[in-house]
């Protein structure tokens, strides 16, 4: 996919020829993602816009999680190794300090994991306090202000002293990402965050990623085709460790130009 | 077709049968492992309970003849030698058991959890002989330094590998979860991972104080024991297990009887502390 590709995807996403000229937040060129010897990912080019949310869809095993994980460098904590370039607002990330980048880019993930041995409320608090703030005025603050962002605080505001585990799956996954952008990144990774939730709770998921774009930068990884069509702008399709289509997501679904992303969401394999 | 429902009959039957013997069998085994313990209870209880009073607790060993005294000077001695166990055994035991879970997948980590595994096999009293030789000889005097030090090598492997089987037991997506959030590493694993494994890990220590405060052997040649009230930890110093091994040894009846009620306190203490474990670690949140 040539560069000029990307550019009309994303043109055709946003419908603004304005921000082309905007930088990307993420860039990834010529990017390869291994475990071991084995390649997980092939020479991915791909340009995510600020305030954006694009979407990576792709069968199991296709490299969307590796991708999404190689963005905060959670890839090498269990053991995967990169080539090419990967790119934060033009820094290369694997030139940054892990721990920064990570206080950067915020991940959600698949399953919801709050803290067991916390309450609501230090759950939320803990990636600020651990990391080094102890301001204790604004802690309150900053818990209601988040839980109001992740559309949790009516339901959690009469039992923050509660723990973090006594409450619903889908109250959780919005704990987790109170807990996330409590420490303010830029970027948030979801990777599938409602694949272990009922409709309804990922219906309100899918909300907030709606409310959320307004202030992040959101990268999503989806099994759900049709989640992909709701909430995103531009949609990635990976498939065997190659990106095949990356174009703003109602030319995905309306127009596809590869056959092979048009079987896919179609449902015809995958 | 008759004779299968006939066979089906019998096996069902069979079946029934041998069940009801497989389940007998194991509560007599369940049984059989329970009476010991009664056994010690009833036997430290009727016994003990004698010379069970204030005295026993406040007074100091009478000399050979006369009746009464206590072994004061004997349980805050075991309570001193289990401290410096503690002091040298929990540290250590921690460390070593969330380095080999979190940082111990290679060789180093194979070796060190394999020599755990051996250290945990050593004869207490081949701990105690060391000790002596390390310790003792050097310093030219039995000490219960010397008793404590012994005491910390016997727990260092009980607690080294229940802390490394309980931090394995924490999920990975916690981990994760902590990493993702910017958090260091070592702050990971201290604040959340260790917070989340911790009523396993502290029942690991207590397994490993209970063990170390009933040893008998890796005292004798240490710390030695001492009649005499002592809380200095350079000199000899009591124990109720040495008191317990001279006393029940001894000629004289009233002597046997403390033994007994040495016995009985011993258990107590070890009770207390499991007590007090229990409720320093409740905690409000599930695990």
């Amino acid at each position: 996919m040539s560069n000029e590709e990307i550019k009309s995807a994303v043109i055709a996403s946003t419908g603004t020829a304005g921000i082309v000229q905007q930088s990307p937040k993420i860039s990834a060129k010529d990017f390869c993602a291994y475990f071991g010897k084995f390649k997980a990912l092939n020479n991915i080019n791909i340009d995510v816009p600020e305030k954006k949310v694009v979407a990576i869809i792709g069968p199991s095993g296709c490299g969307k999680s590796t991708f999404l994980r190689s963005i905060n460098r959670m890839h090498e904590v269990v053991g995967g190794t990169i080539t090419g370039s990967l790119t934060l607002d033009g820094e290369e990330i694997m030139k940054s300090d892990a721990v920064m980048i990570r206080r950067k880019i915020g991940m959600v993930f698949q399953k919801p994991n709050p803290f067991p041995t916390m309450s609501i409320f230090n759950n939320v608090i803990a990636g600020y306090k651990l990391n080094g703030h102890h301001n204790k005025k604004n802690l309150a603050e900053i818990v209601e202000k988040s839980l109001r962002q992740a559309a949790l605080w009516d339901e959690v505001k009469d039992k923050l002293n509660k723990s973090g585990a006594d409450i619903s799956g889908g109250q959780q996954q919005r704990l987790c990402i109170a807990r996330t952008i409590a420490i303010n990144p830029e970027v948030i990774l979801m990777d599938e965050p409602a694949s272990a939730l009922d409709p309804i709770s990922t219906a309100k998921i899918e909300e907030l990623i709606f409310e959320l774009k307004k202030d992040y930068t959101i990268v999503i990884v989806t099994h759900n085709t049709q989640q992909a069509a709701r909430v995103s702008d531009s949609t990635a399709f990976f498939y065997m460790g190659e990106l095949i289509e990356y174009s703003g997501t109602k030319k995905m679904f309306t127009s596809p130009e590869k056959k092979q992303t048009e079987d896919y969401i179609t449902g015809r394999f995958g | 077709m008759e004779k299968r429902v006939e066979l089906n009959t019998f096996s069902f039957f069979r079946r029934k049968i041998v069940n009801a013997v497989m389940l007998s069998l194991s509560l007599l085994a369940a049984i059989i492992t329970i009476i010991p313990l009664i056994l010690i209870f009833y036997y430290t209880i009727s016994k003990g309970i004698t010379y069970l009073n204030l005295d026993f607790f406040i007074h100091m060993p009478k000399p050979v003849g006369e009746s009464g005294g206590g072994m004061a000077n004997a349980i805050v001695g075991t309570l001193i030698l289990i401290g410096i166990g503690g002091a040298i055994g929990i540290p250590v035991g921690i460390l070593t058991g969330t380095y080999l879970s979190e940082f111990g997948n290679n060789k180093f980590g194979f070796m060190v959890r394999f020599l755990t595994d051996v250290l945990s096999g050593i004869p207490s009293i081949v701990v105690g002989v060391v000790a002596y030789t390390m310790v003792v000889i050097p310093m030219r005097h039995f000490s219960a330094l010397a008793g404590g030090i012994a005491l910390g090598i016997l727990m260092i492997p009980t607690i080294t590998r229940t802390t490394e089987e309980m931090i394995r037991l924490v999920p990975q997506s916690y981990r994760e979860a902590g990493l993702a959030l910017g958090i260091q590493k070592w702050k990971t694993t201290l604040l959340i991972v260790l917070r989340t494994a911790w009523k396993g890990i502290a029942t690991g220590i207590l397994l490993g104080l209970s063990r170390a405060a009933g040893e008998t052997a890796p005292l004798l040649f240490t710390a030695l024991g001492n009649r005499f009230w002592s809380t200095k930890i350079f000199q000899p110093m009591a124990s109720l297990t040495v008191y317990i091994y001279d006393y029940a040894k001894a000629p004289f009846e009233d002597w046997n009887k403390q033994a007994w009620t040495a016995a009985l306190v011993l258990i107590l203490i070890i009770s207390f502390f499991s007590l007090m474990f229990r409720i320093i670690t409740r905690s409000k949140y599930k695990v």
